[in-house]
């Protein structure tokens, strides 16, 4: 059995919450053992950089079937190594959408003959996105998906919604829904403010994320599932969440890397490399946010990944699609985080790699004995200027592009075998 | 720095000393417009495009007036009726545009942000006739010309903009715009149409007419802007009339030298009284059209006079 020990690093350790130097072995795939000697085992010298559990990331978008030429599983899973994710959590929001075990199979196959890294999808909750009716949830299952979701489409008839929920909690599924109260938020492509006035761009309150949840929150106490919020970006929604969580209820929630570390004026002049969904949020939205992360009231950072070509860029804001490509630039505008002194390491891959694995039942995201060896190693400090046409992904729309950026994956490892570096 | 720029796309980016050359220009254009011979040549030679994405009749017109009267080869390209049918995308429009090497595009577009979107891949100049909901520059331009020759200045004065405020570009030009010169602007109008965060831009906003319209020096009155609402908004037009229409008797918590405006086209019985509207004494609007045409003819000089500077710099370079 090939053995490798990964010495003189810096071990971030999620689980522990620690970051202390030392070494890490890696034996058949899977870690060993932590600061013991292997003679004749293979040595990675890891000069000191760190060493952490690859990422998880719940809610990577890759446009196969449908829209290969914005990005296909070879494209992404070279993103995924070159950014330091060992696992991709894929999105159904495809063309088709992914809703039914046949289909899953075929992209689940595909994906890992093409991919480096792990890829666990998702499935659709309901047929086609429609929220009319649910998929086959226990075939899905079956077939491999690691939870259900409509993604962006919210499910707006709560007879449906509450149905799914239900029959998913007696499979002992995971769904995972978009808060936002979709009346309010119709047509708009900025959040509320001075900036959306200014601008004239049509906006949402971010109270319609609180509602979003509110509603979701009342239909868990109604159903007991296992629900995970993709995106929780505004302050105004976190009360909502700490009392659901602290009543007991099967709850969990993600924020995405731009919304930690970008906000509402970074849209500038109508950049639309700068338009999500949902929209930018406030500074104060910001603080909160990442205040949330730190004390795992939120428990999940996601990059969010969404694949758009040139042509759905470049038009008028209103027009243009929404959504960033972040595989690549995920590690490194965390790095943001940590540099401005906000979340220590251990609180970044305790939400970019242990909690997104604990939530969807993986043993991955750890640096303990028995875990899958999928690891990263990053330089933290390494400064860079982003090119975005650098980006292994097949679509260039990063937010990030030119901006001076601290933080390099040095090499990524998944089951023990060398994808990158 | 005077106005140095480019291409004219709003407001938000003019220093006050530019807005005061361009209405200076402007002047002078009013008194050529009055003459028996209303020709220039400051635009000679040049040729000028008109592309509205939206219906217009009245700012088209007014363009297309300025143009001629300084010379300029003048085409209207109505592109509601062409190519975008056709899926044409706004990029591809401008460069098709561009090769046909026009001097000054003068757009209206839908989209906020469409206009600086498209100056952004042409090598002309770019006049920026109203985008979305975000700025109609020329608009505000025209109004700050009407009320300084009719107050003698444009500082220190009182101005309630009233109406539809969330829909409106020249509400946002008009803030920007007044704000730089310093004066007291005042929003007036139901909250369910006036745009989030607008406390912070420096004005102060009133949902009961008369107490907005206090001893202010000018009343700014915007069209309901129906086609833009995807409804409710307001309960009715009449209840709308009753409650924020600008009428004599409203009127008359201003000052009693104050002046009545609006952008038109009017709604008579919904933002404005039909009476009030035609009584010489208060209303301007007549005078805002005229203004137009002399702001418009101002705006396209100094912006061919920016690209020969900047030829005559890359020349030298």
């Amino acid at each position: 059995m090939s053995a490798t020990l990964f010495t003189n690093a810096r071990l971030i350790d999620p689980e522990a919450g620690t970051d202390t130097p030392g070494s890490l072995l890696v034996e058949g795939g899977r870690i060993t053992g932590r600061d013991v000697a292997a003679p004749g085992a293979e040595t990675v010298d890891c000069g000191g950089k760190c060493l952490a559990p690859g990422i998880v990331d719940i809610g990577v978008k890759v446009c196969e079937p449908g829209e290969r030429h914005k990005e296909s599983y070879r494209s992404a899973g070279r993103a995924a190594a070159a950014g330091g994710v060992t696992t991709m959590v894929t999105r159904p929001d495809t063309l088709p959408v992914i809703d039914t075990p046949e289909v899953l199979e075929f992209v689940h196959r595909r994906a890992n003959d093409a991919t480096p890294v792990h890829v666990r999808p998702m499935a659709a909750l309901t047929k086609g996105s429609e929220g009319r009716e649910m998929t086959e949830i226990g075939f899905l299952l079956d077939a491999g998906a690691v939870a259900f979701s409509d993604c962006d489409r919210v499910v707006t008839n709560t007879k449906v919604f509450s149905r799914a929920l239900t029959y998913a909690r007696s499979l002992g599924a995971l769904v995972v829904a978009h808060p936002q109260e979709p009346g309010l938020s119709a047509g708009a492509a900025v959040t509320s403010g001075k900036f959306a006035t200014l601008r004239g761009l049509p906006a949402v309150s971010p109270m319609a994320e609180r509602m979003g949840l509110d509603r979701d929150i009342a239909l868990l106490e109604m159903t007991g599932a296992k629900y995970h919020a993709d995106q929780i970006t505004t302050a105004r929604a976190l009360p909502a969440l700490e009392r659901a969580k602290a009543n007991g209820l099967d709850i969990t929630a993600g924020v995405s890397i731009h919304h930690l570390t970008l906000n509402e004026f970074d849209v500038a002049d109508y950049r639309t490399f700068f338009k999500v969904k949902p929209p930018l949020r406030s500074e104060d939205d910001r603080l909160a946010v990442i205040e949330a992360v730190k004390t795992g009231l939120i428990d999940v950072i996601s990059s969010m990944h969404t694949p758009q070509d040139e042509e759905s860029k470049r038009l008028p804001f209103e027009e243009a699609a929404s959504g960033a490509v972040a595989l690549e630039t995920l590690l490194p505008a965390a790095m943001r985080l940590y540099q401005a002194g906000l979340l220590d390491l251990p609180t970044l891959f305790r939400a970019m790699a242990l909690n997104p694995a604990k939530r969807l039942g993986l043993d991955t995201g750890r640096l303990s004995a028995g875990a899958p060896a999928d690891l990263v190693l990053f330089d933290p400090d390494k400064p860079f200027v982003m090119d975005r046409y650098t980006l292994q992904s097949k679509s260039k729309n990063t937010p990030f592009d030119g901006a001076r950026m601290q933080g390099r994956v040095l090499g990524t490892w998944v089951d023990g075998e060398r994808v990158f570096g | 720095m005077g106005f140095t720029d480019r291409h004219l796309l709003g407001i938000e980016h003019l220093s006050p000393l530019a807005i005061t050359e361009i209405l200076d220009l402007a002047d002078s254009y009013v008194a050529l417009n009055r003459a028996p011979s209303k020709h220039a040549d400051a635009l000679r030679g040049l040729t000028q495009v008109n592309m509205f994405f939206e219906n217009s009749t009245r700012t088209q017109a007014s363009f297309e007036l300025a143009g001629k009267r300084l010379g300029a080869d003048v085409m209207n390209m109505s592109m509601q009726t062409s190519s975008i049918k056709k899926g044409e995308t706004l990029i591809d429009t401008a460069m098709t545009l561009n090769a046909m090497r026009p001097d000054l595009l003068v757009v209206r577009h839908p989209h906020a942000g469409s206009v600086a979107l498209l100056a952004q891949k042409v090598t002309c100049a770019v006049l920026n006739a109203g985008d979305g909901r975000h700025e109609h520059p020329t608009q505000a331009l025209l109004d700050a010309l009407t009320i300084r020759r009719r107050k003698g200045r444009l500082h220190r004065l009182s101005i309630a903009i009233c109406g539809d405020i969330a829909h409106s570009r020249v509400a946002r030009s008009n803030i920007m715009l007044l704000g730089k010169m310093e004066n007291r602007v005042r929003l007036v109008g139901p909250p369910t149409l006036m745009p989030s965060g607008v406390a912070d831009l420096g004005v102060e906003v009133y949902d009961d007419m008369r107490e907005g319209l206090r001893d202010v020096d000018v009343v700014m009155m915007l069209r309901l802007q129906k086609e833009r609402m995807d409804g409710g908004f307001i309960p009715s037009e009449r209840e709308f009339f009753h409650r924020y229409g600008l009428d004599h008797e409203k009127l008359a918590h201003a000052k009693e030298d104050a002046i009545v405006m609006h952008p038109a086209p009017m709604n008579r019985g919904v933002e404005i009284d039909g009476d009030l509207a035609d009584d010489i004494n208060r209303s301007v609007i007549q005078e805002q059209v005229e203004m137009g045409v002399a702001v418009r003819m101002a705006a396209m000089d100094l912006l061919a006079r920016n690209a020969r500077a900047a030829a005559r710099e890359g020349v030298m370079a």
